[in-house]
C-alpha cells in the first residue's frame, strides 16, 4: 500500500508527499506498524538513509521490529503508543542539528503530533518529511472543551472529554497538530446527522 | 463635549442600544445595490469627522461595555489571548501605537507621558493610571499585547512576516466572526483563511498578501467586512457555538427587526516598527436592522444586497436560514428608488 | 511616499573608502524607530534628476534621535555613493524615506549567525543592536580583503561571538566549519557580494539546512551601463535613460508615475509589464525568476537595462 492519496480540500489540509531519503544524513524516523512499510521502502530506495537514523516505532508488533531490524539504523527504539514515545522524540530533537531530517509515517494523528513536537523544539517545517499508510483515523480537537480525542473514525463523533457531538472538518492546525471538531447540533440541540465513515 | 459611555450587555439580558448618533456613523459597508469579495482597501486613518474613519483607533459610547465584556470572555477562556514566544516585541509596537494614537486623538479620555522607557499611562474610561517601563514585561500585570488589547475595542491579530507570507503568531480574539485563535494561531495568511469559499479561487487571498506585505510603517490602510448575528453579541466563537447557536433560530417576522444585527467589521492594517510585524485590528461594529432603515438610503440598498446574494456566501457568513424573514422584513424599506453611490447616509 | 525631511549631522570616515553618515530631524523631533536590517532611501538631487540610492540604517533600530548609514565609494558606480562622498556636508539638507525592512531576522531563532562581505556589513550592525536588546543567541562573521576595506571594524563591540576574517592576513571564512553543528532552530543571513551569498547557501543546503533558515540581502544599487531608450505605453513618449541613470531614475525624471520601494531589485514593487521588446533586456534584479527573465514580459526598472531596437512599457 502506497502513501494515501486524500481528495483535494481547502488550504490547511496537510498533504502528504511521501517519504524521500536525504542519504546518509542525521535522520530520526518515527512510525506505527503501517508507517514501517514506508521506512522498508524508503530503505529499499537509499539503504544509505540509516546510516545515521534514529528510527522510533509506535505500537509495533515483534515481527515489524524486526523487519527495521534487518535495515541497519544508526539506533532502533520502541514505544507501545504516541505518549510514551513523546519523551524520547523530545530527547532525539534536543540533541540534533540544523541538517536533520525528520521522516514520518503512519496515521495522520502520529504524524500531527510528532511534527507539532518537532517544530515547537525548533525544527524548520521544511525538515519534516511525511508518508501517510494505513488508517485514515483522525486526531481531532473539540473547539469547545480543547480536549483532543484520538483515532476518530466517523462523522459526526462524540468529544471523548466533553461529551458533545462534533463533526468533522478539514481545517488543520499544524501547532496542535489535530483537526478541529465543532458541535453539530449546537443550533438544534438533539438533532444529529447519522454519523459516515470518514474517508480519505 | 465629553463622550457617555453606555452601560449595557452584550449576552444575558442584551440591552445594547445604539443612540440616535452611533446609528448615523455606524460603519454601513455597503457602496453599492450589490456585493461580492474585493479587496475594497482605503487609506486609514481619515474620514469625515465623527466618523469611525477618523482616528486610528475609534472609540465610541460603546467602549467601556466591550471591554467589561472581553473581561467576562477571557475570564472564563483565557486562551482567547495567545502570544507565541517571539510576538512579544511585536506586543510592545501594539502598546505604543494604541497609546499614542488614543491620547493624541482623545485627550480627554487617555493621557501618556513619556520619559524615555519610563512611560506613564492614563485611561479615564476605564479608571487606569500606570506607570510601567517600556519593553520591560515584568512591569505590566500581564504581556504588552494583553495589557492594551484590554483597554481597546475590537480583536486584534498580530501576523509574523517571513518567508514571503504572513502568520497569525498572536492575538487577542474575543468577538469574532466564528473563527477560533487557540486553533488558528501559528497557521499562514492561506491556511487561517482556508474556510472562506470561493475566495481563494477568485484570487482574493493571493492579491491581499501581496497588498499586506508591501504595506509600510508610513502609511496604513482598511477595509470593511461584514456579516449577520442574532442578538448584539460580541462572543460569537465557535468556542462557545453550542451556547449562542440556539438564538440564531429565534429569529420570526416579528422580532427580526429588533433582534437581527448587522456586524460590521473595520479591519486596519499597520505596519509595526521595531519588530517588522503588521498589526491587523478588526473592530466590530453591531446595528440591527430597524435602526439601519431609519436611514432609508441604507434600508433599500441592505433589501437589495441581501436578496440578491450568493447563497454560499449566505450560508459561510451563517444567516442562511434566516435569509428569508430578513429579506422580507427589509422589503417594506425598498421602495425601488435609486440610491446614491458610497457608504455614508444621505 | 511620505518623505522625512533631515538634516546631515555628522559625517566620519570609516575607512579610506567608506565614509559614515549621521542624520536628524532639524527641529529635534524623533524619528520613526525601525527593525534591524531596515533601510532607507536617500535622495541625491543631480541637476534635473534625483537620483535615490536605499542603505541599510546602522543605528540603533530602538533609538529615534537619528538615522545613521554608511557608504562605500564605487567609483564605477553611476554616482550615487560619489555624490555621498564629495557632495554632501555637514548641515546639509537631506530628504530620505521612512525606514522599511527587507532583511528583517527570523525572530522565531533559537541562534542567529550573521555573515558579512565588505560592506555588506550594514544590515547586521542594526540587527546585532536589535539582538542584543532582545538578549538572542548569535554570532557574527565578517570576511574583508584588508582591514582598509573592513569600515565596519570600528562600529563592532569586541565580543567573543564576533570573528572578523581578513583574507590579506591569511584567516580566510571557513563556511563548513561554521553552519556544521548549528543546533536546531538557528537561521543564517548573509550580505555581502554574490559569491558569498551563493557560497553560504551552497554550503548550507550541502548540509541539509532547509532554503527557509537561509537569508540573504544583496546590497547592490543599479549599475550604470550604455543609454537606451524606452517608450511609454500611455503617453506614447520616448524616455532617454543615460549612462550614469537607472531606468526607473530616468521614468521619474520624466514624470512618469510608478512605485517602487527599496530600489536595489529585491522587493518587486517596481515591476513594470513589458509591451513590446525587440532587443534584449539586462536583467540585473534578485526579483524575476530565470523563466520570467527569459520571457522578457517583465522588467524591475531599479535596477535593469535594455540593449536593441525598442522597448515599450506598460507605464
Amino acid at each position: 500500500m502506497p502513501n494515501t492519496k486524500f481528495s483535494p480540500s481547502i488550504d490547511s489540509r496537510p498533504t502528504y508527499a511521501g517519504l524521500v531519503s536525504q542519504g546518509a544524513a542525521p535522520g530520526i524516523m518515527v512510525a506505527d506498524a503501517a508507517g514501517a512499510d514506508a521506512l522498508v521502502d524508503l530503505a529499499s530506495a537509499d539503504s544509505s538513509v540509516m546510516d545515521r537514523a534514529h528510527v522510533l516505532l509506535v505500537g509495533a508488533a515483534a515481527d515489524t521490529v524486526s523487519r527495521i531490524e534487518a535495515l541497519h539504523p544508526k539506533a532502533l527504539h520502541g514505544a507501545p503508543d504516541l505518549e510514551a514515545a513523546t519523551p524520547l522524540v523530545k530527547r532525539l530533537l534536543s540533541a540534533a542539528r540544523m541538517g536533520t531530517t525528520l521522516y514520518l509515517a503512519g496515521s495522520e494523528g502520529l504524524m500531527g503530533h510528532v511534527a507539532a513536537l518537532a517544530t515547537a523544539e525548533g525544527l524548520p517545517l521544511e525538515a519534516i518529511q511525511m508518508e501517510h499508510r494505513g488508517t485514515v483515523a483522525r486526531r481531532m480537537q473539540c473547539v469547545h472543551c480543547k480536549g483532543i480525542t484520538e483515532d476518530v473514525t466517523t462523522d459526526p463523533f462524540t468529544c471523548s472529554h466533553c461529551g458533545l457531538t462534533l463533526f468533522v472538518r478539514d481545517h488543520f492546525s499544524r501547532r496542535l497538530g489535530a483537526f478541529q471538531g465543532v458541535c453539530v447540533d449546537a443550533e438544534t440541540p438533539g438533532v444529529v446527522p447519522d454519523a459516515q465513515e470518514i474517508r480519505a | 463635549m465629553t463622550m457617555q459611555f453606555n452601560d449595557e450587555t452584550f449576552r444575558g439580558d442584551y440591552t445594547f442600544r445604539n443612540s440616535a448618533a452611533a446609528i448615523r456613523r455606524f460603519p454601513f459597508p455597503f457602496d453599492r445595490d450589490g456585493y461580492m469579495y474585493s479587496v475594497n482597501i482605503e487609506q486609514h486613518p481619515g474620514g469625515p469627522a465623527g466618523s469611525p474613519f477618523e482616528f486610528a483607533f475609534d472609540v465610541d459610547e460603546h467602549y467601556v461595555a466591550e471591554m467589561k465584556d472581553r473581561e467576562i470572555t477571557l475570564a472564563d477562556d483565557p486562551m482567547r489571548c495567545q502570544s507565541l514566544p517571539h510576538m512579544e516585541l511585536a506586543g510592545w509596537d501594539l502598546l505604543e501605537l494604541i497609546m499614542v494614537s488614543k491620547a493624541r486623538d482623545y485627550p480627554e479620555l487617555f493621557k501618556l507621558n513619556r520619559d524615555g522607557n519610563a512611560w506613564h499611562w492614563i485611561n479615564r474610561p476605564l479608571g487606569i493610571d500606570k506607570t510601567f517601563t517600556f519593553l520591560d514585561p515584568t512591569t505590566l500585570p500581564c504581556g504588552p499585547m494583553e495589557y492594551i488589547t484590554r483597554q481597546a475595542q475590537g480583536d486584534f491579530a498580530l501576523l509574523h512576516e517571513r518567508e514571503g507570507n504572513l502568520w497569525l503568531d498572536a492575538g487577542m480574539v474575543t468577538s469574532q466572526a466564528d473563527w477560533s485563535l487557540d486553533f488558528d494561531v501559528g497557521m499562514n495568511f492561506f491556511e487561517w483563511h482556508a474556510p472562506v469559499p470561493k475566495a481563494r479561487k477568485m484570487g482574493v487571498f493571493d492579491k491581499a498578501l501581496k497588498f499586506l506585505l508591501a504595506v509600510t510603517q508610513e502609511q496604513s490602510y482598511r477595509r470593511l467586512n461584514w456579516t449577520m448575528t442574532v442578538n448584539p453579541r460580541l462572543d460569537t466563537s465557535p468556542e462557545n457555538y453550542h451556547k449562542w447557536g440556539p438564538e440564531k433560530r429565534s429569529i420570526t417576522p416579528a422580532n427580526v427587526g429588533a433582534k437581527q444585527f448587522l456586524r460590521v467589521e473595520l479591519q486596519t492594517f499597520w505596519r509595526l516598527p521595531r519588530s517588522n510585524a503588521l498589526a491587523f485590528p478588526i473592530r466590530c461594529y453591531l446595528c440591527n436592522l430597524e435602526d439601519i432603515a431609519t436611514q432609508p438610503k441604507w434600508g433599500r440598498r441592505l433589501h437589495r444586497v441581501l436578496r440578491d446574494i450568493d447563497p454560499d456566501l449566505a450560508e459561510y457568513k451563517g444567516f442562511a436560514v434566516n435569509h428569508e424573514v430578513i429579506v422580507d422584513y427589509l422589503a417594506q424599506f425598498d421602495d425601488g428608488a435609486e440610491t446614491s453611490p458610497g457608504i455614508f447616509p444621505d | 511616499m511620505s518623505k522625512l525631511a533631515l538634516k546631515v549631522t555628522e559625517i566620519e570616515a570609516l575607512s579610506p573608502l567608506v565614509k559614515r553618515f549621521r542624520f536628524e530631524d532639524p527641529a529635534g523631533a524623533p524619528l520613526p524607530v525601525f527593525s534591524g536590517g531596515a533601510h532607507i532611501t536617500v535622495e541625491m538631487p543631480d541637476g534635473d534628476t534625483i537620483r535615490r540610492n536605499s542603505y541599510s540604517l546602522i543605528s540603533d533600530p530602538h533609538d529615534g534621535s537619528g538615522y545613521e548609514i554608511a557608504v562605500r565609494r564605487e567609483d564605477r558606480g553611476r554616482g550615487g555613493s560619489r555624490y555621498m562622498h564629495t557632495r554632501v556636508n555637514e548641515g546639509d539638507a537631506i530628504t530620505v524615506s521612512s525606514p522599511a525592512n527587507l532583511f528583517q531576522l527570523d525572530l522565531r531563532a533559537r541562534k542567529h549567525v550573521l555573515i558579512a562581505g565588505g560592506i555588506g556589513i550594514t544590515p547586521f550592525l542594526s540587527q546585532l543592536r536589535q539582538l542584543g536588546i532582545a538578549q538572542k543567541p548569535y554570532e557574527l562573521h565578517y570576511a574583508a580583503r584588508s582591514r582598509d576595506e573592513a569600515a565596519g571594524l570600528r562600529l563592532l563591540p569586541d565580543a567573543a561571538h564576533i570573528h572578523v576574517h581578513i583574507s590579506d592576513e591569511g584567516a580566510r571564512m571557513d563556511l563548513g566549519a561554521i553552519l556544521d553543528g548549528q543546533p536546531l532552530g538557528t537561521h543564517v543571513y548573509t550580505c555581502g557580494p554574490e559569491g558569498l551569498i551563493s557560497a553560504v547557501a551552497d554550503q548550507a543546503a550541502r548540509l541539509g539546512w532547509p532554503k527557509t533558515a537561509v537569508h540573504s540581502e544583496a546590497f547592490t544599487a543599479p549599475p550604470p551601463g550604455e543609454p537606451f531608450e524606452v517608450v511609454v505605453k500611455s503617453s506614447g513618449r520616448t524616455v532617454q535613460v543615460k549612462a550614469d541613470q537607472s531606468l526607473l531614475e530616468a521614468l521619474e525624471a520624466a514624470q512618469v508615475e510608478i512605485d517602487y520601494s527599496c530600489r536595489g531589485g529585491a522587493c518587486g514593487r517596481c515591476r513594470t509589464h513589458v509591451i513590446a521588446c525587440d532587443g534584449r533586456i539586462l536583467h540585473n534584479d534578485h526579483w524575476l525568476s530565470e523563466a520570467e527573465r527569459a520571457e522578457q514580459k517583465t522588467i524591475m526598472p531599479c535596477m535593469s537595462r535594455f540593449k536593441g531596437a525598442r522597448l515599450e512599457l506598460d507605464l
